[in-house]
């Protein structure tokens, strides 16, 4: 849940050796299962990246904070959610195809048989003014949250001026001029990658603590 | 035309345009399911977009309601079928494409570019809730005690603000014709 990576236990002292980190081995389809299952079951409102956070990193240790953001970036760069693309990434890294199927097998069992048994319950009560009021509240509530993860997420790179421009020009263009997202990821993101393209002489150590 | 297919149709299209997840993709749902092709009216995507909120798990997960709205549980399936499928395979082909470039300095390139380009994402994607969530006094001030409450207090869990924000609507709301329909 808090914003600073905390150290990653078991992980060896490893803090500027990345590459000391090892994908676990036999780790068992049941507990990939469990383990999404879990992070499915408790994770509300939009907040499934500090969930996966604890679970994955944390608890089980299956992926040290590097590996985590850099799954973490590959999920949110592509299309689909990053819940259940996270629970893709990290089943096929610990066990191939049928990892990937158990965990997003158990990242959507439990919200979406929830939410069909709550649509269908709504679809018989939607005229009701509680729920009305109700929903009203929780959609608020939702919009809190996002603000705070949003912010928890970006907070490093709020000290970077290039890092901010990307976000900005990001959000004047989907929120404000509202240009498709299709045009978007195809100006921003290329300009970006440019922008932090490989320089001579950086041999790509020191810049993680750039802010 | 069969309605299924249109649902199938509709959510891999959506699933494609997910780029910076759920949040990002919203407005253009609303447009497709509301604007488009009228499954649903304005207040009907409002409450259930509250009802994914409620669950655990993917807030999106409400296509599964938006499906079985048009069609009934066939429909249900339709819309998790097509808004996770086509996404789900591109994730699992391009993680793994990604493990070749292991070592290569564009790669760092991509992933420091791509960061502040999806943190944008996420910010659009809370201002497009804001704009249909916050419509008054008590809104903002529920949105703004449970940010405090996620972004201040590590050991909160968000779920229970996220229910409280509701039982605060109930309370206050409810005899207010809050969330009504106009008529």
């Amino acid at each position: 849940m808090s914003p600073p990576p905390p150290p990653v236990p078991g992980a060896a002292p490893a803090a500027e050796a990345p590459s000391a980190y090892a994908v676990p081995q036999d780790v068992r389809l049941w507990d990939i299962f469990v383990t999404f299952l879990f992070i499915g079951a408790v994770s509300f409102g939009g907040g499934v990246v500090a969930y996966l956070r604890a679970s994955l990193v944390l608890k089980r240790g299956w992926l040290d904070e590097e590996h985590f953001l850099s799954a973490l970036e590959i999920a949110q760069a592509l299309p689909g959610l990053n819940a259940t693309n996270m629970s893709i990434i990290v089943g096929d890294r610990l066990r191939g195809v049928a990892g990937s199927i158990v965990a997003f097998t158990g990242m959507t069992l439990p919200g979406g048989s929830m939410v069909l048994a709550l649509g269908v319950a709504y679809a018989a009560n939607a005229h009701n003014p509680y729920v009305n009021a109700a929903l009203v509240g929780v959609g608020a509530a939702a919009v809190g949250m996002l603000s705070a993860v949003t912010l928890q997420i970006g907070h490093k790179q709020l000290g970077q001026m290039l890092n901010v421009a990307i976000i900005a020009a990001t959000v004047l263009m989907v929120s404000f001029l509202h240009i498709s997202l299709v045009w978007v990821l195809l100006t921003v993101g290329p300009v970006a990658v440019f922008l932090f393209r490989p320089r001579k002489g950086d041999s790509g150590e020191g810049e993680g603590e750039a802010s | 035309m069969n309605e299924n297919l249109s649902v199938l149709g509709v959510f891999s299209l959506l699933s494609i345009l997910a780029v910076g997840g759920g949040a990002a993709v919203l407005p253009e749902t609303k447009a497709l399911v509301v604007g488009t092709h009228h499954w649903l009216t304005d207040d009907q995507f409002r409450d259930i977009y509250g009802l994914g909120q409620v669950v655990p798990g993917p807030n999106m997960l409400m296509v599964i309601v938006i499906g079985y709205h048009v069609t009934g549980f066939l429909g249900a399936l339709m819309a998790f079928v097509g808004f996770f499928l086509p996404a789900g395979a591109i994730s699992w082909a391009a993680s793994r494409v990604w493990d070749h470039f292991e070592g290569s300095p564009w790669r760092r390139s991509l992933q420091q570019g791509l960061a502040p380009l999806v943190v944008g994402l996420m910010a659009s994607g809370t201002i497009s809730i804001a704009r249909t969530a916050i419509d008054g006094r008590l809104t903002i001030i529920i949105a703004f005690a449970v940010f405090a409450g996620v972004y201040c207090v590590k050991k909160i869990n968000p779920a229970l603000l996220v229910l409280g924000g509701g039982l605060v609507g109930l309370a206050l709301l409810s005899g207010t014709g809050a969330g009504m329909p106009p008529n």
